[in-house]
């Protein structure tokens, strides 16, 4: 039985590793861009060829925004990261992977695109959402994942959270506003696509909290007579930030093609792909050529509200902090 | 990782589940012994239950059966081919698919052959020889079936991890367990370690020494003995652990699930593809790759049926 098994291992092998590309980087990133980067990576291995000559083979990796941080510390051999929240990627350069000024060393907050929270309702809008408020209303089923494990839900939870302090004007409003909120939510799934299918495949609840890109996405995956996207006038700003890991780079000889990478998403090609995908461009020429696609919302930043990240993450989220006082009651 | 989210994973964990139950059923020998038995010695009062309870009871089993076994099995051809054959093949065709096949091939290879080598050496030390410590050694070759496999994960994150035990060392020389193939072939051959061992260890016990001895005292060399007299001896329990070894080494989700580090065409395996599609809303593909998991499982039903009925035979010629 060994015997016979030996040569279909070694074939295994070779042909496992017949096709290799001149240079290969691994992108770490979250669950909902699984489509994003399968177009972004074709258009960035065609343009850099065609300016090197080399080939260049992408692989994805895709997760919870946090657990896929802890992979990384854990070893994952990640060229880039591209998660959901900045959070995330500090948790990697707080073990010295990344360097700490990483947010800095690319424009815009190292976030080359943008999305923000919009809900998506069954067709008809039989609830009759349309803005943050009608979410606390009696009798309304809200989906969203679990922000202790997502990055999505804490986006989620900051906005509806800052739409509260900026409505009613108070912390202590908006916190019982939220804690309002997470009586109407039946279940909590772990990722946003777990969410997602919970929603859209099991039909469970009146409305799902989402990206807007992953509200786009089910909606062309399930047909636009069956989920309709509703915008609320007001939303958060989420932008979803991208490093270069240094220390794997560095050890694998990647950076320069690392740099190119994520470099390519500030080009006219890479910002049209944010686009088409239904992320919201940074540049003003792609995006006034969308602008018809993506709703007009007022946007508040995390850095307005919560004064960044790394405060908001260890009030909200925190082992017993706001979060877990609230979802006990 | 959201093991909770998707219709997918529970049906191929519903294959890594039953491998792993019929095993704790299905102890060979001394189980089948007493099912001999039984028939002549079980009082004849059982059957004298009232014809409504019997058949109550026989049709609760046969619901049961239904809804948790054939329903899914159902659902899950069904679902692979909603649209059509030809979508069926052209999901199996890709690239991501084929890689995710070839990898768990290789994986059950490894951990098969490793674990029949481990298993053998293990059930041979335990059932010929006395020594100190042999109920720990026992104990210790069940623990992968007590512990979740998610935690037989995490045992090699910690210790091959880069925050891990070994974690240093390994960075520094570039050796790469985690994330890659000798990470998933070390958490898969712990996962499976019992079943070779515990499949031969109380036929092995059974059998005794006298045939050993015999051969010994006649002049064999211990490795003569061993390929002449042990082997042919055990060689159906054998291919019986080495069946439920690979069926689950090719579905085990949680364990690998940890240590994967899910590269796409890289380091998913077959179920771990299954979840990975269904999330993306290709289901035809997700059930494409779930159905060859399901036919695996029917494969090794079918196998474990016959084997079972050899070893049961073999019994019937030792005994008399």
């Amino acid at each position: 039985m060994i015997r016979r098994m030996l040569p279909l291992v070694a074939g295994l092998l070779w042909a496992s590793s017949a096709f290799a590309a001149d240079v290969s980087l691994l992108n770490v990133s979250y669950d909902p861009t699984r489509e994003l980067y399968v177009d972004f990576n074709k258009a960035f291995a065609a343009a850099y060829q065609k300016e090197t000559g080399k080939s260049v083979e992408i692989k994805q990796s895709h997760g919870g925004s946090g657990s896929q941080a802890r992979a990384v510390i854990d070893g994952l051999q990640a060229d880039v990261v591209t998660l959901a929240l900045a959070y995330d990627i500090d948790a990697v350069a707080g073990k010295g992977l990344v360097a700490a000024d990483w947010q800095k060393r690319l424009p815009l907050n190292a976030s080359p695109y943008t999305s923000t929270i919009v809900f998506l309702v069954r067709k008809g809008n039989p609830k009759g959402i349309k803005d943050w408020d009608d979410l606390i209303k009696p009798g309304v089923s809200v989906i969203t994942p679990n922000p202790k494990t997502s990055g999505g839900a804490r986006w989620n939870y900051l906005a509806a959270w800052g739409y509260a302090q900026k409505k009613y004007g108070s912390a202590d409003k908006a916190r019982k506003f939220v804690a309002d909120l997470f009586q109407n939510v039946p279940v909590l799934d772990t990722g946003a696509r777990g969410s997602t299918v919970t929603f859209v495949e099991r039909g469970v609840g009146d409305v799902l909290l989402a990206w807007e890109n992953e509200a786009f996405l089910a909606q062309r995956e399930f047909g636009k007579d069956k989920f309709e996207i509703v915008a609320p006038p007001q939303s958060i700003l989420a932008e979803p930030p991208v490093a270069v890991v240094d220390a794997v780079a560095d050890k694998k000889g990647t950076r320069a093609v690392a740099e190119a990478y994520l470099k390519y998403w500030y080009t006219k090609e890479g910002q049209e792909i944010a686009a088409r995908n239904s992320y919201r461009p940074r540049d003003p020429e792609i995006a006034r050529e969308y602008e018809k696609s993506f709703a007009k919302v007022e946007l508040f930043t995390i850095d307005d509200v919560f004064g960044g990240w790394t405060k908001a993450q260890k009030e909200h989220f925190a082992e017993g902090g706001i979060f877990d006082q609230i979802y006990k009651n | 990782m959201s093991m909770q989210s998707g219709l997918a994973p529970s049906t191929s964990q519903l294959q890594a589940y039953a491998a792993a139950t019929d095993v704790s059923v299905a102890v060979p020998a001394p189980l089948l012994e007493v099912a001999r038995i039984q028939p002549v010695t079980a009082p004849r009062d059982l059957r004298t239950e009232p014809g409504p309870i019997r058949f109550i009871i026989i049709t609760l089993a046969i619901a049961f059966l239904s809804i948790f076994v054939v329903l899914p099995l159902v659902v899950v051809f069904a679902s692979a081919f909603s649209k059509g054959i030809m979508a069926y093949f052209a999901a199996l065709a890709e690239p991501e698919a084929m890689a995710a096949i070839k990898l768990t091939l290789l994986i059950a290879a490894i951990s098969v052959t490793l674990n029949l080598v481990f298993g053998v050496i293990a059930a041979w030390a335990i059932s010929k020889f006395e020594f100190t410590g042999k109920t720990f050694l026992i104990t210790l070759i069940d623990l992968p079936f007590s512990v979740s496999p998610v935690i037989s994960g995490l045992v090699f994150v910690l210790l091959f991890g880069a925050q891990g035990f070994f974690g240093p060392w390994l960075q520094a020389h570039n050796v790469h367990i985690l994330f890659a193939v000798p990470g998933i072939a070390l958490a898969t051959i712990f996962v499976t370690f019992p079943f070779v061992a515990r499949a031969l260890i109380p036929l092995m016990q059974e059998q005794g020494t006298q045939e050993e001895e015999a051969a010994i005292s006649l002049g064999a060399s211990g490795l003569q003995t061993f390929f002449r007299i042990t082997l042919p001896n055990i060689k159906w329990g054998l291919l019986y652990g080495v069946l439920l070894c690979n069926a689950r080494a090719m579905g085990e989700f949680g364990a690998v699930s940890v240590v994967s580090g899910h590269i796409r065409g890289e380091t998913n395996t077959m179920p771990l593809l299954v979840e990975i599609l269904y999330n993306e809303y290709q289901f035809v593909a997700s059930f494409a790759i779930a159905s060859l998991l399901a036919m695996l499982a029917l494969i090794t039903l079918v196998m474990k049926t016959i084997l079972e009925r050899r070893l049961d035979e073999a019994e019937v010629s030792d005994g008399d």
